[in-house]
């Protein structure tokens, strides 16, 4: 399968199972979960910043489309596509990974660890940009943090369990680059 | 002008996040008062498709919760029936004639309109609900929609072909007027954003008698509702000690989380109320 059409399945998945699935339970009034956004953390490596933010910010539009308010979740979404190729640099160990693999996964950033991090400190951006654009209104400081830290926690969880049921192939490609 | 295009191609990811941010939060700001963006009307006939087939199905897990609450409604509603009172003339006797000739006949004011909810969310803290009925099947903008049980849910602030999206009660910019039903004294409800079914009443004066329980209804003051539909049951009385007034936490009378079919109201004095009130705007 292309990289294109598996992309756009995921897309499609992804805002499925976010829009029927997550927002149908209620966890508590301070867990959100999130999962959605892990398209954005899947997107091959070498797809560049300019693409990587269009991609994002239709992500986020649609995902708001069915919320009915369009705007807070195109805006988190764009900070984390901005955000990535950062995170990818910091994370990555040995020279050329990038190049060896298509996407990151627990394989490509060589182990679990560096990929928690890097997922994790994506989840965090996205819940605190999305939760603050949410309460500037309400002002309420610690509310918005506790708000954040519960989400992002549940929202790992759901990467984790994610990564492990579904193992996406890595080949290997040559490092004749 | 050769260091301008530099500078921007230097910085274009920069510039062009900055632009994104920009736009989604341009449609943050401006989308409760303008909310006909311009794809809006597209997207909406769009998810509202989606939704309709997704609610096919969860429908069937609600029946039994919607069937007790048409029971409660239609015991209600014999309740009413003349049929019911005994009266010993025969004034009892009623007659209802169609023609509007003079004040003594009645004439109809209200026409309640079922739909079906396709989507729904507590979770957020800017809530819609979303109905699969549209302006092709009679809803307007402003009509006000309660629940089986005559219990307020909110408004609609969107009308396409065939879906109208309402601003729930749990929203943070809905504001509907409510009224105590001991004392009479009326209020603006808010949400904070933070427990689903638990909204605060504001601008209450503290020489209002409250005790918990007390019933809050519809002022009857606006043109969306009817006077008296049930808004909820106060929960707790807070004091602003800055203002003069109560703040008021109550309990919905609607439950949000299980929300299947609602009814829209429609005023058909509304249009005359608007228009004399525009005229005195403009006045103004």
């Amino acid at each position: 399968m292309s990289s294109l059409v598996k992309n756009i399945i995921r897309f499609i998945l992804f805002i499925l199972f976010q829009v029927y699935v997550l927002d149908k339970i209620h966890l508590h009034q301070m867990v959100t979960p999130y999962i959605y956004f892990m398209f954005i953390l899947w997107l091959p490596f070498n797809m560049n910043r300019t693409w990587l933010m269009l991609i994002a910010f239709l992500l986020g539009f649609t995902l708001d489309s069915f919320r009915h308010h369009p705007g807070f979740h195109t805006a988190a979404c764009v900070l984390i596509a901005y955000v990535r190729p950062f995170l990818v640099n910091l994370m990555i160990p040995q020279e050329g990974a990038e190049t060896n693999y298509d996407e990151p996964s627990f394989k490509s950033m060589g182990g679990m660890m560096p990929y928690l991090i890097y997922a994790g400190l994506l989840s965090l951006l996205h819940n605190g940009w999305l939760f603050f654009l949410e309460a500037w209104q309400f002002g309420d400081i610690w509310y918005f943090f506790i708000k954040t830290i519960l989400s992002t926690a549940v929202s790992l969880l759901l990467i984790l369990i994610a990564e492990l049921l579904f193992t996406r192939k890595q080949k290997f490609k040559t490092n004749t680059v | 002008m050769r260091n301008i295009f530099l500078f921007i191609r230097r910085y274009f990811n920069f510039i062009l996040f900055l632009l994104l941010q920009v736009i989604s939060i341009y449609f943050i700001v401006h989308y409760s008062r303008y909310h006909h963006a311009a794809f809006g009307n597209m997207s909406n006939q769009l998810t509202g498709r989606v939704n309709s087939q997704y609610s096919k199905v969860e429908q069937y897990f609600h029946l039994k919760k919607t069937n007790d609450s048409l029971i409660k409604a239609n015991e209600k509603l014999y309740n009413t029936l003349k049929q019911n009172f005994e009266l010993p003339d025969t004034v009892s006797k009623s007659v209802v004639d169609s023609i509007r000739i003079d004040s003594l006949l009645q004439f109809r004011k209200y026409q309640f309109l079922h739909a079906r909810v396709v989507s729904n969310s507590v979770s957020t803290q800017n809530n819609y609900i979303i109905l699969s009925r549209g302006r092709s099947q009679q809803m307007k903008e402003g009509m006000g929609i309660v629940d089986p049980n005559n219990a307020v849910v909110g408004i609609i602030t969107e009308v396409t072909d065939d879906y109208s999206v309402v601003m729930s009660m749990l929203h943070k910019d809905s504001r509907i007027s409510g009224k105590l039903l001991k004392g009479g004294e009326t209020g603006t409800l808010n949400w904070d954003g933070k427990e689903p079914n638990l909204v605060t009443l504001t601008n209450i004066p503290k020489s209002a008698r409250i005790a918990k329980g007390d019933s809050i209804i519809t002022s009857g003051f606006s043109t969306t509702f009817p006077k008296g539909m049930l808004i909820g049951r106060v929960e707790g009385v807070y004091t602003e000690s800055s203002s003069n007034y109560y703040k008021v936490k109550f309990h919905t009378a609607a439950n949000f989380y299980n929300l299947q079919y609602v009814y829209a109201i429609y005023n058909e004095h509304q249009e005359p109320v608007n228009k004399i009130i525009d005229k005195l705007n403009k006045q103004h």
